[in-house]
This record gives C-alpha cells, structure tokens and sequence, in this order.
C-alpha cells in the first residue's frame, strides 16, 4: 500500500462543484471515498477511462464529488446501468458505488446475476446497516434485534451476507473490510479494480447519527473502536481460540479466482463467428 | 392509386415476405443501433432474435438482461458511452421500464424503446392486440416530462419509423418510444424496403469545446445541447436528481426552472420536426375517422367501401401520437362535423380529441372501443359511418 500525498487525492475532487458535501458528521462514507481515491491514485489510471456508476442512498452520492466520468443512476439498477457501459466501452474501468439496501434489497437481481456473469466491474458496497438517506428504515443487513425506524420493536428479518451471497452468485473477487481500515480497503480496492472479472468488496461502515443513535452504539469514535475491536482478519481466524472469533465480523480476501470474464467471452464470441481474429467488436 | 398498386404488386423484384418485428430489427440495424439489451416477452421477442443473431457479426452487442428494468438502465449506460441503443418490450415489461424511460428523459440519455402492445392490464392476453399503451407511453413516467412516440400501421412503415425514433432519439437526446400493435408485429406483408442510402441517418451532436468549457446541458439554440460519450475526457456527471447545465444536482428553484423549461421546449419548439400525420380523402370530407397503427387500415377499408357508397368520409392518422398533433388535427378537421374514433381501448385518442373540439358545437365525436383482443373490422366502421352519415 503506497502512502498517497494529500496534494494528489485533492486533484481528484470537483472542488468548485457541490462541496459542502451531504453526509453527516461522523460518517464513514468520507473515509471510504478517501480509500477508494488512494487506489486509484496508486494504479495510476487515466481518469478519462474510469467511470464511478451509483445507486441511491448516501454512499451513492460520492460519485458528484469525484473528477471521473459519473452517474448517479437510478435506486437499486447502478450495476445494470454499469453492465451497459462497461458491455459497449469494455476498455473503460467501470467501479459501481452502492450501499446494502441499493446493492442487496432493490438491486439484488442485478447483483447476483452481473456476478453470474463475472463481467469486469468493481463493486464497493459501502454497508452501513441501514438506509440513512430516508432516515433509518432496516436493510437486509440491519442485525437481527436490531432498532431502526421500521423496526421499533427490534428487527425479526435474518441478513444477507454480501460476501456469501456475492460468492455465490459467481463472483470471482470477494473481500470485506471496514471504513476503519483505510489501508486494507485501499488495497482491496486497488486489488479489486486490477482483477479481471466481477469483483465485490463490502466495506462495513459506520451510520452514527442514525444506526448508532437508535441501537445506542455511541458516536462516532466509539463506532470506530467497533469496527477495530468487532472484526478479525482471514488469516487470524484459524490461529485464535472459538471464544475470541465467535461473532466477528471476518475480514480479508475471501475468494480470488481468475475464470472467463463477460466482456472477453463475447469477443470470443465474435471472433468465432466472423472468422477474425480481434473481429469488428475489438476495442 | 391503380398505378401504386400496380407498383407494389407486380413491378418490385426486391419485395420481401417480412413480419413487423423483423422490419424493426432491420430498421435498428440500418439506424445504426449498436447495442441491445432486453428480456423476453411476447410479442416482441423475435426483435431480440433477430438482434442477437445479427449485432454479434456487425461489431454490436446484444446482451439478454435479468429482466426489463435492467435492460432499460444498460441501455441508458451503453448510450452514455457513446451507442446508439435500443431495447424491445411488452405490456409489463413496458411499465417495468417506466422509471428508466424518466431516468432517460432527465438525463437526457438518447435511447429507443419499443413496444409491442398486447392486451392488458396486468398479464392480459399476451397474444392478442391492444392499443392500451397510447396514455402510457407519454405519461408512464412520474413527474411531467415530454414524450416522442411514433406509431406505424404496416411493416414497411414500422422499418422506417424505427429509423425515424433512433434519428429523434439522437437528435432530441430523449428516450423515443415506438408504438407497435401484436397484429403488425407478427404480420407477414411483402414488402421492398427502401434504399437505405437515401435515408437520412441523425448521429448525436458531439462538443467540440475543450472539456473545461463543456456544459452537458446547454440551453443552445432549440435546447438541442452537444453530448459526450464517457471516455472521451470530458468527464461529465449525470444523475436523474434535477440539476444545473452542468450536470449537478440543484435545489434552487431558478435552476429547477431552467432544466424543466428545458426539456418541455426541446419538445414543444420542434413541434413540426416532429410530427408526421396523414390524410386521406380528408379534403371534401364531413365525416373523418381518427384511427392510428392497425385501426388505420381497417378505417381505410371502411372509407373506401363508404366512399362507394357516395358517403363524403376520410381518414386522419397519426404516425406520431406524441407530442399530439394538436394543431394540425384541428386544421384537418375544420370542415368535418362527426370524428369517429376506431380504437383498441376504451378512448385512449378520443380524450385528446375531446380536449381540442371541446369549443366546437357542431361536432360529434362517435368512439368505436374495443378490448376483448379482437379487432375492430372494416363492417364494424362502416356500419358506424352508415348510422352517423
């Protein structure tokens, strides 16, 4: 993980555009954007070529704040919308911000089945646990017992975890960290963005003005300490007694594999039946 | 007209047996469509056939989305990137689609939508005809956002007006929808389709600015504003939040204003760009049947028979049915008492003709309806014409 000047992340923000921007104080989504713009400083990408594709919610509002190509699409469909792009224009670099009700309630069809076709996009799910943009509603994440705005007497729906679900679904890169490891999600990131084929990796954010306040987590230093104290690495898991990993949250690289990806397989595709090599489809 | 006919039948070597669908296909192909995203549905789906055995040999791409709203949004994304893109639908499928259609409008993402109509509401009768859609497609949306909706009556004309919906789609940098009734989208007809050389082919305008310079929504000459694709450097935001000429979310009102006034004037300055409408035998006539799609030709089957009758009666058909052709309906109709109005709805059109004779008296406006997934026949216009006459 290379250490990014401050000089070089400020020079991919619009800052002449719609600073202040909208989240609350205390909240990750700040810092996961920080991460996220070291992984692309790091690559060194042309930000001609990268386009950050967005649902809605809160962590679908960084795309305004970036000097990327930017959408800010629709509740729930920024994966399809970024299956469009990155299907026409495969030499774009297509990352898709979105939070657990975007990703996983309104746009789980579109979640599972992009992973099915292990086409080459970057997801960072940014999971806060709940929906903070409407004021607190539970999400497929939100934690059984759990206190939210339509859950007043605790939540009886049992989560989603991402990571499995993402697995499952065919995806071919999975990792999971938290907003507290600025480093480890600017290394996932960076890993997940150079992986050619579907990649997830789930931050685990902090939601201190609403999730932290209804379930009387503390603010957002000590949702913080959560994040640090709560979670385990991959590579402890195995090394430390069930008492200290029993209801952690595990972090690390889940799956990394390289199969065929979406946008290649189609070009094959032409290839085969045109005859040519590289075909009228090569960009 | 025994010339044309002659024409038609004997003198065109180059005719071909085709169904309306596969003129769609063909006319995206000829449009310069790109990129095809869609989910099957009947009776649509030999658009998407056809479509994904020809964009792959043409440097296109067809992909088969997890269901319609997804398609809808991968062909927003593939038109942001710079392709001309359309998808084809049905009934649900189409109000599926509806919050990206508006998406498409704000954003104002070029794209074409067609949808061939089958009998609703909900499920219906997925084989059989309706014209049900016709206060959908330009009011489907949330919100008050403007329409172009075409609406051919045979398969030759559904080649062509395909071609028209991607130019206007292109052009106007809007989602175009066309209109296609199941009897002409699963109708065979010979057909010469025409040189496709001398058909005019409308590609977006690109900005030749510098980036710095560049406003994704420029309120130019007629709000017809320069388009970048993404990967071209110009780095531009889009989002379906009302926003400023740049393309960044707003609250203030002046600019709420600006983006509205906007798109309502793209569409209501271009009204005679956009509008087609034909009459036949309108010019003695007193009585005229306002009929659009398959009712047309049904309705000019009567009016001949009526004709031979001595009865003074003509056709008016829209070929584009949205903005409305207010002006030109009015103009046509100045001479004619009694408008009946032939269609697969229980008064789809007719409430757009009620609102422009509502200040005239003398007229009759006479609504044949029809929605048990059967057709209106020429006997049942006829019989009309006779009683009214």
């Amino acid at each position: 993980m290379a250490n990014i000047p401050q000089k070089v992340i400020h020079s991919y923000l619009r800052h002449d555009k719609k600073f202040p921007h909208v989240w609350c104080a205390g909240c990750s989504n700040g810092i996961v954007l920080g991460s996220i713009i070291r992984a692309i400083a790091e690559l060194d990408l042309n930000r001609d070529d990268i386009v950050m594709v967005s649902g809605i919610g809160c962590s679908s509002r960084m795309p305004v704040y970036v000097d990327f190509n930017t959408l800010h699409s629709l509740h729930g469909r920024a994966i399809a919308f970024a299956t469009g792009i990155k299907f026409f224009k495969p030499n774009l670099k297509v990352i898709v911000i979105t939070g657990d009700g975007d990703a996983t309630a309104i746009g789980g069809n579109h979640l599972i089945h992009a992973a099915r076709r292990n086409i080459d996009l970057t997801v960072i799910v940014v999971n806060n646990n709940i929906y903070g943009m409407t004021g607190g509603q539970y999400s497929p994440t939100t934690p059984e017992g759990a206190i939210a705005t339509t859950t007043p007497y605790g939540n009886i729906d049992p989560v989603f975890d991402i990571c499995k679900l993402a697995q499952g679904a065919g995806a071919s890169y999975v990792a999971r960290t938290t907003a507290f490891h600025t480093g480890e999600t600017q290394s996932m990131v960076k890993e997940a963005i150079e992986h050619p084929g579907f990649a997830l990796v789930e931050v685990v954010s902090a939601c201190p003005v609403i999730y932290g306040r209804l379930n009387k987590k503390g603010g957002a230093p000590e949702m913080m300490k959560q994040m640090r104290d709560e979670t385990i690495p991959l590579t402890a898991l195995d090394k430390l007694p069930k008492e200290k990993t029993e209801g952690k949250i595990t972090r690390g690289v889940l799956l990394k594999e390289v199969r065929h990806e979406y946008c290649a397989q189609y070009q094959a595709l032409c290839d085969r039946i045109t005859n040519v090599k590289g075909g009228p489809n090569a960009i | 007209m025994p010339k044309k006919q002659a024409d038609t039948i004997n003198k065109e070597p180059n005719a071909v047996l085709m169904q309306g669908n596969e003129a769609i296909a063909r006319g995206a192909l000829d449009a310069g469509v790109n990129f095809f995203a869609g989910y099957p549905i009947t009776p649509s789906t030999e658009i998407a056939e056809i479509l994904s055995e020809e964009l792959p040999k043409r440097g296109g791409k067809f992909i088969q989305m997890e269901d319609e709203i997804a398609s809808i949004c991968a062909i927003i994304g593939a038109s942001l990137a710079g392709a001309k893109s359309l998808t084809a639908t049905s009934g649900p499928g189409f109000s599926l689609m509806q919050e990206g259609i508006g998406f498409a409008k704000i954003t104002e993402t070029p794209c074409v939508v067609v949808n061939v109509q089958r009998v609703g509401p909900s499920t219906g009768m997925p084989t059989s005809p309706s014209q049900g859609d016709i206060m959908q497609s330009k009011w489907g949306s949330h919100g008050d956002s403007p329409a172009i909706v075409l609406y051919p009556d045979s398969v030759r004309e559904s080649y062509e007006l395909t071609i028209r919906a991607v130019n206007l789609a292109e052009k106007y940098r809007t989602c175009v929808i066309l209109l296609l009734d199941e009897v002409i989208g699963h109708m065979r007809e010979a057909v010469t389709l025409p040189d496709i050389s001398k058909i005019r082919i409308i590609n977006r305008i690109k900005p030749t600015v510098p980036p710095n310079w560049y406003k994704h929504y420029d309120n130019n000459q007629k709000y017809l504003s320069p388009l970048a694709s993404y990967g071209e450097g110009y780095r531009f935001h889009v989002t379906g939040l009302t926003h400023d000429s740049l393309g960044f979310p707003t609250n203030k009102a002046s600019e709420a204003e600006e983006m509205t006034t906007r798109l309502r004037k793209k569409i209501g300055l271009n009204i005679r760009d956009l509008v087609q409408i034909e009459g036949q035998y309108m010019d003695d006539a007193h009585i005229a049947i306002f009929a659009a799609g398959i009712m047309s030709r049904a309705a000019k089957s009567a009016v001949k028979m009526a004709r031979a009758e001595g009865i003074k009666v003509g056709v008016l058909r829209p070929l584009t049915i949205w903005p409305f052709p207010d002006d030109a309906v009015r103009k046509m109709l100045r001479n004619v008492d009694t408008v009946i109005v032939p269609e697969l709805n229980e008064g789809q059109l007719l409430h757009e003709l009620q609102r422009l004779v509502k200040d005239r008296a003398d007229s009759k406006l006479i609504p044949i309806s029809k929605v048990d997934g059967t057709l209106i026949t020429p006997g049942d216009i006829l019989h009309t014409i006779r009683e009214v006459q």
